[in-house]
């Protein structure tokens, strides 16, 4: 039977889009152009690289990939080193970042605003200054050089060095993720906490931390990234001493001047697996700190407006 | 438990939130704050729950002083306006919050929570989540979690001001029987005298930071202690005038004031509601305005008159139904308007 078909006729087309819906469509020419350049420049700049990066580590089959990871000492001893400092360094920063958006957030006092533009200092300074700052301060010719000297401490060209230097650098990522956390919340279940009896304890871990998880997670992930990754700071810091002071990064870099290039890269491919993997965790939690961010925000706002 | 406050004193910067305010709320009683924005009647609130501290002043729960005690140790409920519900938890975990935070033990910490969620109807959404619940829902959780401790006091910042006005009368029903069921000495703070004297067994009427007057509903709204309260409390008609001798005088119109017997004649301003003016045919001999009629609304029960009296005076006249009918009114008439009822304020007091 053909009675579908009329029935198919009477529906109105969908030509009643509206005329925004028209002129937003730019002509076929325009739009081919626009992504095709842009999925050019990410595929010379981004795409390529990073496929190249795999490429050449594994080039020499992957006996001698892993060859180049485990059974290399002094790639090892950096592995090592890049994973005490990494964890260290965040840790602090979560601790400071925590503390520092808690007090931008809740008090209003002298040098709030101060306090808020220092702490993005360590985005606009060249890590290479960083870490001379430290050197300066800690070297043997610095302010503390002696005094470190004459009790057997050593910061320069040591682990402490390093930290301080990855720490500084890494600084804004987890406050700046949760200052406007923060602000959004509010600091109205904290003071119903506290009214209902909870101590500044049992107020932080159940009222304000599963609030701001997401946040806290979110600038986590990406201060590990960086810290991991740091190059200048720690270059200056480090000393470059192999075996003992060279991170990951600083071993693919002295690898690839010592013309190892498929060792370089096999190191190389660690640092770029950490940024896959931190690009996936990161994709998920912005969507889940962008409905932590909105319910703040809604809620805040809405109050009981919904009845 | 019965709560007193001293000569409380609250500035914030230049602002004067609190001047000298002094209160005695008996134990079991529900009392209302009410007040414009403005008047201190939150600063007070929170300060009696310990959220706020006082510039100068003292608070005695019973006859102890808590003064210098935080809010976490005095043991009180506190209703925040938009409900403050902790959204990671679910309607169960936050009426136990207060349970939890004191470690008691789970078996307790169930029936207690249960026995509250039966208290505010909510038996059956103990495991949604606040963003889940009506606002008036989120309201009752508020309260279930206030008292779920056993609180000796129980304080609400405006209670009901979110909620549309039909969920709102509800609960203002709802609030009154929950306190006669539970009877913890409670204070709330509103800026709606409706509410206030539907649900309050004392009305404490602030402005600037100040007691104005402290009364039952029905005394505040019959026996006003100032103008403030006086134009605060609805609709009035203002009159300007001067008192000498026991009554005071208004144009061709003359209104006892028995309050003012002094024999010198001082500036007055006489308020009277609409609902106690009359309106008559003819002058009734000195007690009466002459008034033009500019409109006339119908509302329900009551015909409101709008009138323009001889010295230029803007009038408000509730007629009851039938005596509108009665008069047979039409607009541009000419007619007498006499007060059955007015208040004199001599002009010391000043708005």
């Amino acid at each position: 039977m053909s009675s579908a078909a009329p029935a198919v006729a009477v529906t109105p087309a969908p030509a009643a889009v509206g005329p925004r819906g028209v002129s937003r469509e730019d002509p076929l020419v325009v739009r081919i152009a626009l992504t095709g350049t842009a999925l050019l420049v990410i595929g010379v700049l981004i795409v390529i690289p990073v496929a190249d990066v795999f490429y050449q580590a594994l080039r020499g089959g992957i006996g001698a990939y892993a060859k180049s990871l485990f059974g290399d000492a002094d790639t090892w001893a950096a592995i090592k080193l890049t994973l005490t400092v990494a964890p260290i360094a965040v840790l602090a920063n979560t601790v400071f970042g925590i503390a520092a958006a808690w007090a931008i957030a809740r008090f209003e006092f002298r040098g709030r605003s101060v306090l808020t533009t220092v702490i993005d200092l360590p985005f606009s300074v060249s890590p290479v200054v960083a870490g001379l700052v430290f050197v300066l301060l800690f070297g043997l010719q610095g302010y503390f050089g002696h005094w470190l000297r004459d009790h057997g401490l050593k910061i320069i060209f040591a682990t402490p060095g390093i930290i301080l230097a990855t720490a500084f650098v890494t600084f804004p990522f987890v406050a700046r993720e949760l200052i406007p956390t923060m602000e959004a919340l509010g600091d109205e279940e904290e003071t119903a906490a506290v009214s209902l009896g909870a101590n500044a304890w049992q107020m932080f871990w159940r009222v304000t931390l599963p609030n701001i998880k997401w946040g806290l997670l979110h600038g986590i992930i990406l201060c590990n990234a960086r810290a991991m990754g740091e190059f200048g700071a720690v270059y200056v810091v480090s000393g470059r001493i192999t075996g003992q002071t060279d991170t990951i990064p600083l071993r693919v870099e002295k690898l690839f001047q010592e013309y190892d290039t498929p060792g370089s890269f096999a190191v190389a491919s660690l640092l770029t697996v950490l940024a896959l993997v931190t690009l996936v965790i990161k994709v998920f939690l912005e969507e889940k700190r962008r409905r932590e961010l909105a319910e703040a925000t809604r809620f805040e706002a809405g109050g009981g407006e919904k009845s | 438990m019965s709560v007193s406050v001293k000569n409380l004193t609250k500035r914030f910067g230049g602002f004067t939130a609190l001047e000298r305010v002094s209160l005695e709320v008996p134990g079991g009683e529900l009392l209302a704050l009410l007040g414009p924005s403005g008047s201190g009647k939150t600063t007070l609130l929170r300060i009696i729950a310990g959220l706020e501290a006082a510039d100068e002043g003292t608070v005695l729960y019973s006859d102890e002083d808590v003064t210098g005690v935080s809010v976490r140790e005095r043991n009180v409920g506190f209703v925040f306006q938009h409900y403050a519900l902790f959204r990671h938890m679910t309607v169960f975990e936050n009426v136990a919050f207060g349970l939890r935070v004191r470690k008691r033990k789970e078996a307790d910490v169930e029936r207690r929570v249960s026995e509250l969620l039966h208290l505010i109807q909510l038996e059956s959404l103990g495991r949604r989540y606040p963003s889940q619940l009506s606002g008036g829902q989120r309201q009752r959780v508020a309260l279930a979690r206030a008292l779920a401790a056993e609180p000796k006091l129980l304080l609400l910042d405006e209670p009901f001001g979110a909620l549309d006005a039909k969920v709102r009368q509800e609960l203002r029903g709802w609030l009154r029987r929950l306190h006669e069921e539970i009877h913890v000495t409670s204070i709330f703070v509103t800026h709606d005298q409706e509410e206030a004297f539907e649900v309050s067994d004392r009305v404490v009427v602030m402005n600037h930071g100040k007691i104005e007057q402290v009364g039952s509903p029905e005394d505040v709204f019959e026996h006003p202690a100032s103008p403030f309260v006086m134009d605060f409390l609805g609709n009035v008609n203002v009159f300007h005038g001067r008192v000498q001798g026991g009554l005071a005088h208004v144009g061709g119109m003359s209104v006892a004031a028995p309050e003012h017997p002094e024999h010198h004649s001082r500036p007055a301003t006489v308020y009277v509601r609409p609902h106690e003016l009359d309106i008559h045919r003819q002058s009734m001999n000195g007690s009466s305005i002459r008034a033009s009629i500019v409109r006339i609304n119908p509302l329900g029960a009551a015909v409101r008159v709008g009138l323009t009296g001889e010295n230029g005076e803007v009038l408000q006249v509730d007629l009851h139904r039938d005596r509108a009918a009665e008069l047979g009114l039409a607009v541009g008439e000419s007619v007498w308007v006499a007060p059955r009822k007015a208040r004199v304020f001599i002009h010391d007091y000043q708005i």
